[in-house]
């Protein structure tokens, strides 16, 4: 941008076409990082001292004086300079006066599929590189595959390193043709052609001589030139409620980030919850009102009537209505080393909604690593780290989405583990799974408040964790019978008989042990609606299933005694044996053994039975549940 | 420091307080609309999911474009956090006075923390030099500021074009229990999904002008009218020319060199912090619309004149590692 003159009065002669998000793709060799540094120095964007640095080091890496090292400009990470990879996203930025460029680099490594996806997730434009010399790399197709995923419009094949292969037209024709078969099968928008050579910048910038049959543009003239204007301008108005605000006349505004159409005051809005709608009254900002806001805008809307919308409810205008179900149809890529498990609940935040759901089944999958070994066939398996597949997830509560093919906002969503809050997968919507279309909520007449009032007591469930031997059982028994001679009613899941029928088809495998506690939570949950109170014994290793169990009630309804008994005296009082055999192999994946035990974090009760009685735990308990209120 | 800054800050104030109206109204043009759009939506989405948020206000250009976004996104309600100033006692004495002013003029709420430790120890860059006055000052500060704040989230001003290992943070941007960033745990951040959650003792840096440079920062300035401390133009100022860099005579504090007399010179900053870690550039550009032409021109990074930055190779990764903003 050197040497550009602009008039203050007409900001727009800067960047006046928005903003253009593009990143690449291609393997540690295909020169990625060079492509991109060489890109923005002969754009003229970068800065001298920035330059000079870049010079500096490129001696100390190259003593031999091959000129500048490009890509030093883009491996900014200290770990990453040792290794001479980039680990993770780098964003640069130039402008134009046509448009802002926002680059993500992408990693080249195969690890960190991630981060890749992370990259092409906001990407207009990917960049997939081939390196004329040695052909189309595996991790080019990994990431064109990354790429169409997540909904990167625009490809361009870029056929580097045309200098090793003399500029031969032939070679470059062969490789594109190659290519460009594989991108058609893909959904991108539009698919270009370029030869170039990154380390001496023909076709980066500017035109090379070496490539006169070359006819079409240059990499940086195509990105001057390719259509940004956002597909979601065109498609139905969509607005994920971030925040309700109210105003000092003690109207109500809902604020968020228009993911796509249009809008203007007078418009009709509908909620597809409970399928409400109102019109569009204003749409205010600290400036004034706005006649009209546009895909990409942030607002803050005024209704003409009061509708009860909170954050995550999906503002939508005319056009075809969003999909509202609980059963989802998605493909996921996985990102955690532990694996999605099959039933395990999670957070999947779509837009601004957030919701509890878990995986009823997987379908079939593909790894991106570069082992290449095939996916496993199991479709009970856990979704590993770099693995994409089709899933279908049922969540609590309806979600409002839009097929990802139509929105790439209201599509996509991520799933956050609730114990150790990494996002452990992103994914996009593909639809509704057929199942669970039609299936709403019945409401009953006697509800669970009349039952509480004739019971004379709240319902509760008293969820024992902890090791085996612990004492759960014998404690939450004794519980029950004080409990009892009070007058509650009460119901007691012991976590070895339920084994003996309800869960008789599960095992002690991690997935197995995550649905053995979301089915005992759910029948937990049933006998807190009939106003009982329910206690449980089960060694639930897991602080994430616990919690589902938790969100599965209303608050205070759940109550999380941990038995903490120390290993030692767990296994010196072995009463079903248990100990001995799994010490002895004989018995695999015992938890405490070699199997993990999660202790919870912010329990509701921690009982000692290695210094106290099991009367004096069980006596503890009632005087909590009359300190919370639920028996009086 | 001029009094019209004052006015100007009044002005702004009750613009900003819905008592006048704004002359730059409707939004913003080309790309700085979409800037602006994303910077208000990261915003609404930190304040919507942190139970004690708060944001850092350092008192330069980034900062104070920051506050003015905050104001915008909660509008017609107040940022539901307060603004926090680590003070390390040596910033130009024209900085404080603007804090105080641009704070009470827009109604916000503006913490100050020092490290008394640190002034009791007198600590000083020139004594104690800039890796050390830093690690004190700025480093220790912030962490004791949000230690006793129980913030669960803290809000920067920091850009990913200020420097190479920024330009590979997440928007959302997880601490660990000791309030370090560790690089290779980031969480992918998809589409306009961030990930709010955190697990015990974790906390959160949010970056909302991440994809912003300093040229759009500048640009926004103009656009919206933000007033900015008076050091960002250029003036007549006392300068002194040490090893390669301008640095102001801003108080009887700056013990000088041999051969060294303060000479008036035309200077400005690009960057505002400690007077003594931060370089002036000559320059003749008195108004906005001046550095706003210089910054489009303009061929060195704005950190060229940060000093800290060049302590070591990967220093600024290093100061993130350990808590650093």
């Amino acid at each position: 941008m050197s040497g550009r003159r602009i008039n203050l009065g007409a900001p727009a002669a800067l960047g006046a076409n928005g903003v253009l998000r593009f990143t690449t793709c291609g393997a540690v060799d295909d020169g990625k990082s060079t492509l991109l540094g060489r890109l923005i120095v002969d754009a003229g964007a970068v800065y001298e001292d920035h330059l000079a640095a870049v010079a500096k080091a490129s001696v100390a890496r190259r003593p031999q004086g091959e000129g500048l090292d490009y890509s030093l400009l883009f491996d900014g990470l200290e770990a990453e300079r040792e290794q001479g990879i980039t680990i993770d996203v780098a964003y640069r930025f130039f402008t134009t006066a046509n448009r802002k460029y926002i680059v993500a680099d992408a990693p080249g490594h195969e690890d960190h599929t991630r981060n890749m996806a992370t990259a092409a997730s906001n990407a207009d434009l990917c960049i997939l590189l081939v390196d004329a010399a040695k052909g189309i790399s595996p991790q080019t197709l990994r990431h064109m595959r990354i790429a169409a995923l997540v909904g990167v419009q625009h490809a361009v094949i870029a056929v580097n390193k045309m200098d090793l292969v003399g500029f031969d037209e032939t070679v470059f024709a062969r490789l594109a043709q190659d290519m460009s078969q594989r991108c058609a099968a893909l959904r991108f928008v539009s698919i270009t052609t370029i030869p170039l050579c990154a380390t001496s910048g023909d076709n980066v910038v500017h035109r090379s001589p070496s490539t006169p049959w070359h006819k079409g543009p240059t990499l940086f003239e195509h990105l001057e030139q390719v259509d940004g204007a956002d597909v979601a301008l065109a498609a139905p108005f969509r607005l994920p409620v971030q925040l309700v605000a109210r105003t000092a006349e003690g109207g109500r505004l809902y604020q968020g980030r228009i993911a796509s159409g249009r809008i203007q005051p007078g418009d009709e809005i509908r909620i597809p919850h409970g399928n409400r709608t109102a019109r569009v009254a204003r749409l205010m900002s600290i400036d004034g009102d706005l006649p009209e806001a546009l895909a990409g805008d942030s607002v803050a809307v005024a209704l003409d009537a009061e509708l009860d919308i909170a954050r995550g409810d999906l503002l939508c205008g005319q056009g075809p209505s969003p999909l509202l179900t609980t059963a989802l149809k998605v493909d996921l890529i996985g990102f955690s080393e532990h694996g999605v498990v099959k039933g395990r609940r999670y957070l999947l935040q779509c837009g601004a909604k957030t919701v509890t759901a878990h995986v009823k089944a997987f379908g079939p999958r593909e790894r991106f690593d570069p082992t290449q070994t095939p996916p496993t066939s199991d479709p009970s398996a856990d979704l590993g780290l770099n693995e994409i597949g089709e899933a279908t997830l049922a969540c609590v509560e309806p979600l409002a989405f839009d097929a990802f093919s139509d929105n790439r906002f209201t599509g996509s969503f991520i799933l956050v583990d609730r114990a150790t809050a990494d996002t452990v997968a992103a994914g996009v919507l593909r639809g509704a799974a057929i199942e669970g279309q039609g299936v709403t909520q019945q409401a009953m007449a006697v509800t669970k408040a009349s039952r509480v009032a004739m019971h004379g007591h709240k319902p509760a469930i008293l969820w024992f964790t902890g090791l085996s031997g612990a004492g759960k059982s014998t404690i939450a028994d004794l519980v029950e019978q004080k409990l009892h001679a009070r007058g509650a009613h009460t119901y007691n899941l012991d976590g070895d008989n339920l084994r003996l029928g309800l869960m008789s088809d599960l095992g002690f495998s991690p997935a197995d042990r995550v649905e053995n506690i979301r089915r005992a939570g759910e029948v937990a949950k049933l006998f807190v609606d009939a106003g009982l109170i329910v206690t449980c014994s089960f060694i639930s290793p897991y602080a994430a299933e616990r919690d589902a169990v938790r969100d599965l009630v209303a608050p205070g309804e759940f109550f999380e005694i941990y038995v903490d008994t120390p290993l030692e005296v767990c296994a010196a009082r072995d009463p079903k044996g248990l100990y001995r055999r799994a010490y002895s192999g004989e018995i695999k994946g015992f938890t405490g053994v070699d199997a993990p035990y999660e202790a919870p974090q912010a329990p509701e009760l921690v009982l000692s039975s290695a210094t106290q009685t099991a009367d004096i735990l069980a006596d503890a308990v009632i005087q909590r549940l009359l300190d919370a209120g639920v028996i009086f | 420091m001029a009094s019209d800054i004052f006015a100007q800050i009044n002005t702004y104030g009750r613009r900003m307080r819905g008592q006048s109206r704004s002359a730059a109204s409707g939004p913003g043009f080309g790309h700085l609309r979409a800037l602006e759009a994303e910077s208000l939506a990261i915003l609404r989405e930190a304040g919507a999911n942190f139970r004690r948020p708060v944001a850092l206000y350092s008192i330069g250009k980034d900062s104070t474009v920051l506050l003015h976004l905050a104001l915008k996104a909660f509008w017609p309600e107040k940022p539901p956090f307060p603004f926090l100033h680590i003070d390390s006692l040596w910033e130009f004495k024209d900085m404080a006075p603007f804090r105080d002013a641009l704070a009470e003029a827009l109604g916000v709420e503006m913490r100050v923390h020092v490290n008394e430790d640190g002034r009791r120890q007198g600590i000083s860059p020139f004594v104690h030099g800039s890796a050390q006055f830093t690690e004190v000052m700025r480093t220790q500060g912030l962490l004791q500021a949000l230690a006793k704040g129980g913030y669960d989230a803290a809000f920067g001003g920091a850009r990913r074009d200020e420097e190479r290992s920024r330009a590979k943070e997440r928007i959302f941007s997880v601490r660990n229990p000791q309030q370090g960033w560790d690089p290779r745990r980031q969480r992918p951040e998809l589409w306009r999904l961030y990930n709010p959650r955190l697990a015990p003792g974790e906390t959160m840096r949010v970056f909302p002008l991440s994809n912003w440079t300093e040229a759009d920062i500048w640009l926004y300035i103009a656009q919206e009218q933000i007033p900015v401390v008076p050091l960002y133009f250029a003036a007549p100022r006392p300068v002194v020319e040490r090893d390669g860099t301008l640095l102001m005579v801003d108080d009887d504090r700056m013990p000088l060199r041999a051969g060294e007399s303060p000479q008036e010179e035309m200077v400005r900053f690009r960057t505002l912090g400690c007077y003594p870690l931060t370089g002036g550039v000559r320059s003749t550009a008195t108004t906005l619309e001046a550095v706003v032409e210089e910054m489009l021109t303009i061929r060195t990074s704005e950190r060229s004149g940060r000093l800290i930055d060049f302590d070591d190779a990967a220093s600024m990764e290093k100061k993130k590692r350990e808590g650093y903003f």
